[in-house]
């Protein structure tokens, strides 16, 4: 049971970052790739009817991850306690300007909104990289299964690190550049024109460096816990895991350099879920790793609440799925397609 | 500064910031239908138009609540830790299904609601405005099953290491706490709402704009505004109390500011509960009413907090006391405005009578007060314990943060949400500036200002 909500938690904050992440990608290109307002309506109607759905995965992941794992939940949410408040101050932040943008026809009153809206996006993915960062490295633990985290020491890797050292650093590199080209690539499946034509150009390039922080990150990860490996040496077949990241890689690439964009969106998709996958794969069945001593690892067993609430969640969770991804399949069709620039038109 | 208070105050500020969203929202969710249902029905695109203009506050209020409600998920584990890990077990349940059943609903459907409108057949249209309300209400119920358990636990195992375990799925989800809670705090949410859409009808009446539009949300807002107004003081807030009474006595006597245990207790209009003296300064009040309305009968003994051990009162007993007063006696005026403005409303007289449409315009803030005083009256009288006679509140924070760690994000969240107010009162206030749209646009020259939110909505 511990191992099948493990991996529905697992999911869920995969499904969020997959989603949520092209709008966040859409977010960090925003200055970088709009030239007019014509093309900040676009990018902006490009999302505008998914990104609070979107979002909502984050929320339905914390709430399960709550339920199903209540220590794990207590303790690494007051222990990130700095770094969460800032991300929810981002959030929000991010669907203020998202909304509020459009009410007033007024330059300065736009160009606020495209700064918040750029800022938070950029830094959003920062944190959220960083923070997956912080559960693999691991935190200190104490005896009482709590423990704080202030948001830098100085900046190494060691039983007492801070929200922020290099290694952490590298995961919020690694999920900006990542959103960022996974956004370019949604964007090119929903623009026209020269705004498409500048997407698809800057996922080629961002790609480069896509491939780099990737293998370093790898290697890095590797470095500070040696202990991801276990797994994998012990069921070799994990390493299809990898393989696949690589696969979707190389898929980026030949699909975007094709122009078939979809495809190449698609393929960063399963980068994403296979970099997260792969990362959960070497955490388990460990959730929250200690610093200190493995002994003070916060394990799937420990944290578990009790039988009979995991069995009646497993009803209602796949029943609500089951209603959540039609009500997804039937958004995304309405809005399939490109996005129309006619102002009075049906664009989205 | 006390950690506990920082804490509490934390979570008090957020909760009542992002209360004062999903309850327009959430009642304004149910106008809507109703627009739209007449629309349909009586093929009147007056009522058409007027869902429409609605759906543009709905959508700012509706943002607006989403943002502020993230923290709100988050702070159980931020800042009450310890009670997180303990009860966990039983109310993540209700809040995982909160996110699982409402958000992806409501987000999914107000995405086509407000984007897709030219899209769909009109019945379809009309679908979904009625899954965005169908899956607020769902969200506000599986949040008040979450407060309704901590007011009074059900279905639960306490194990030694002081953690809550679930035994009973639809025990938790039937509680009875929860069911009068909801009922009641649901017709609040539609008071504001009707409130808030009579305010606008009676302003632009007076104002001699839009005035066709005007007198359909009066007409609209007054009939719900009755119907919803007796609604929450009879039968939900008569019932809610008698089982608040039942369940926590010393919450009820610390709401009627009754020190003393009482045959025929008093009801208390008026008056200051005077702590050292343990009694009410300047008392106005009727005899024998508590009594009656708790258990029917004039005579009946009601438990005062001489009977309740000073460490398990309310604490700041004050502000629970003038809480409930300032619910009940707002609620009672609510009622006589509203039958006031139903009885002109009804003679034909309503929309020419600006002695009533003066108030109805400046009565929209009141509806918010009474609704955040209601919380505050059940959540301090459940004081001073976060699961009811279970677990004390300061047993539940979070130890591990520092007390400067939550004033800075006490001091945070203040900035932010100030700046927030500022925004969302700027944009409402065009939305309504604006107005809505004309039925039949005319020919010449445009008469309202071309609306900018139309880029995004093409509503
Ligand atoms: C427009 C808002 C509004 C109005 C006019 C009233 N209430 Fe209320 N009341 C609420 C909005 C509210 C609320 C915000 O919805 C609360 C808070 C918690 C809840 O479930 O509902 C609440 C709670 C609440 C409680 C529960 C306190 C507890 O749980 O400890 C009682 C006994 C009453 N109300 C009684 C009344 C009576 C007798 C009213 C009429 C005279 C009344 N309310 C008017
Ligand atoms: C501890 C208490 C609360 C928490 C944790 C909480 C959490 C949240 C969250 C995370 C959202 C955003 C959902 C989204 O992305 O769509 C939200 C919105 C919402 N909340 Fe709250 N909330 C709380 C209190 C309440 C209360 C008391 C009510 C009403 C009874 C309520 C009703 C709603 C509704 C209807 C929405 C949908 C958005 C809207 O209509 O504005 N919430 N809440
Ligand atoms: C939406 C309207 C609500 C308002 C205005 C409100 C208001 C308050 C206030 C004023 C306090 C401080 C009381 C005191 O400590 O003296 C408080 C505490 C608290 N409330 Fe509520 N509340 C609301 C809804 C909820 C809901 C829906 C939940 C749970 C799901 C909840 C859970 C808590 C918790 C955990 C605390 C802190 C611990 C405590 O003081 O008991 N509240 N709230």
């Amino acid at each position: 049971m511990g191992a099948i909500w493990f991996w529905i938690v697992a999911v869920m904050i995969a499904a969020y970052v997959v989603l949520d992440g092209f709008d966040i990608g859409v977010g960090i290109l925003y200055p970088l790739l709009a030239r007019t307002e014509e093309d900040r309506r676009v990018m902006m109607r490009s999302i505008g009817p998914v990104w609070d759905g979107n979002e909502v995965w984050l929320l339905a992941g914390g709430g399960t991850l709550y339920f199903a794992f209540p220590l794990l939940y207590a303790s690494a949410f007051s222990g990130f306690y700095l770094p969460l408040m800032i991300v929810l101050w981002l959030l929000i932040g991010r669907g203020v300007s998202i909304e509020l943008r459009m009410h007033m026809d007024n330059a300065v009153w736009r160009s606020l909104f495209d700064g918040i809206f750029f800022l938070s996006s950029a830094l959003l993915a920062i944190f959220l990289g960083a923070a997956l960062a912080n559960v693999v490295r691991g935190v200190p633990i104490g005896a009482d299964q709590y423990f704080f985290l202030p948001l830098w020491t100085n900046w190494q890797v060691g039983p007492h690190p801070g929200i922020l050292d290099w290694y952490t650093v590298i995961g919020g590199l690694v999920a900006f550049i990542a959103l960022a080209t996974h956004g370019a690539l949604y964007l090119a499946t929903k623009a026209t024109g020269e705004l498409e034509e500048r997407a698809a150009k800057f996922s080629q390039k961002a790609w480069i460096a896509l491939c780099a922080i990737t293998v370093v990150s790898l290697i890095a990860t590797v470095l500070v816990r040696r202990s991801t490996l276990d797994n994998y040496n012990n069921h070799p077949i994990l390493f299809a895991i990898p393989v696949l990241v690589v696969s979707s890689l190389i898929g980026i690439r030949t699909f975007s350099a094709r122009r078939e964009h979809l495809k190449a969106f698609l393929s960063s998709c399963l980068y994403l879920t296979m970099m997260l996958v792969g990362a959960c794969t070497g955490l388990y069945p460990t959730v929250l790793p200690s610093s200190v001593d493995a002994a003070g690892d916060i394990t799937i067993a420990k944290s578990l609440t009790g039988t009979y609430a995991t069995h009646v969640g497993l009803i209602w969770w796949a029943f609500g799925m089951l209603l959540a991804a039609g009500y997804f399949a039937m958004s995304y069709w309405m809005f399939r397609g490109k996005v129309s620039t006619d102002p009075d038109g049906y664009g989205h | 500064m006390d950690a506990l208070l920082l804490h509490r105050i934390h979570f008090a500020f957020t909760i009542t910031f992002h209360y004062l969203f999903p309850q327009l929202t959430m009642g304004l969710a149910l106008l809507i239908v109703i627009l739209k249902t007449i629309g349909i029905t009586r093929a009147d695109e007056r009522y058409n138009q007027a869902a429409r203009f609605w759906a543009k506050i709905f959508a700012i209020n509706f943002v607006l609540g989403v943002v502020t409600g993230i923290p709100m998920e988050f702070q159980f584990g931020t800042n009450w830790s310890e009670f997180a890990r303990r009860t966990g077990g039983v109310i993540g349940q209700p809040l995982a299904m909160e996110g699982v059943f409402s958000f992806f609903l409501e987000s999914t459907f107000l995405g086509l609601f407000l984007f897709a409108e030219k899209r769909l057949s009109r019945w379809a249209h009309w679908g979904a405005a009625f899954m965005v309300f169908v899956g607020s209400w769902i969200s506000g119920f599986f949040i008040i099953v979450t407060d309704a358990w901590m007011q009074h636990p059900v279905a639960y195992r306490l194990l030694p290491n002081g953690t809550f375990e679930l035994t009973s799925f639809w025990g938790l989800l039937m509680n009875p706490w929860a069911w009068l809670q909801y009922a009641h705090n649901m017709c609040g949410t539609v008071v504001t709402a009707a409130f808030v859409m009579s305010a606008v009808g009676a302003l632009y009446v007076l104002d001699k704009r839009h005035t066709e539009s005007g007198r359909l949300f009066l007409r609209v807002g007054v009939i719900a505004g009755l119907i919803s107004c007796v609604m929450i003081i009879f039968p939900t807030g008569d019932l809610h109390g008698r089982y608040v009474a039942k369940n926590q006595p010393a919450a009820i006597a610390g709401m009627e500011g009754l020190f003393h245990t009482q045959k025929g207790a008093p009801v208390v209009l008026m008056g200051q509960p005077d702590m050292e003296q343990q009694r009410i300064d300047n008392p106005l009040v009727v005899n024998n009413v508590l009594s009656f309305l708790i258990y029917g009968t004039t005579s009946a003994e009601v438990k005062g907090l001489d009977q309740i051990p000073r460490d398990q009162w309310p604490t700041t007993l004050p502000l629970l006391f003038y809480s409930y007063h300032i619910m009940a006696g707002l609620g009672t005026y609510f009622v006589f405005l509203m039958i006031v403005a139903a009885l002109l409303l009804w003679r034909g007289k309503l929309f020419t009578t600006s002695w009533i449409l003066w108030p109805i315009l400046l009565s929209f803030p009141l509806p918010y007060i009474a609704n955040i005083a209601g919380w505050m009256t059940a959540e301090i009288g459940r004081q001073p314990w976060i699961v009811y006679k279970l677990m004390r509140t300061a047993q539940g924070y979070s130890t591990h943060v520092s007390v400067a760690n939550s004033l800075f994000t006490l001091l945070g969240f203040l900035g932010l949400y100030s700046l927030l107010s500022v925004l969302w009162i700027v944009v409402v206030y065009r939305i309504i500036e604006i107005g809505p749209d004309p039925v039949d646009p005319p020919t010449g020259p445009r008469t309202s200002k071309p609306d900018p939110a139309r880029e995004l909505t093409n509503a």
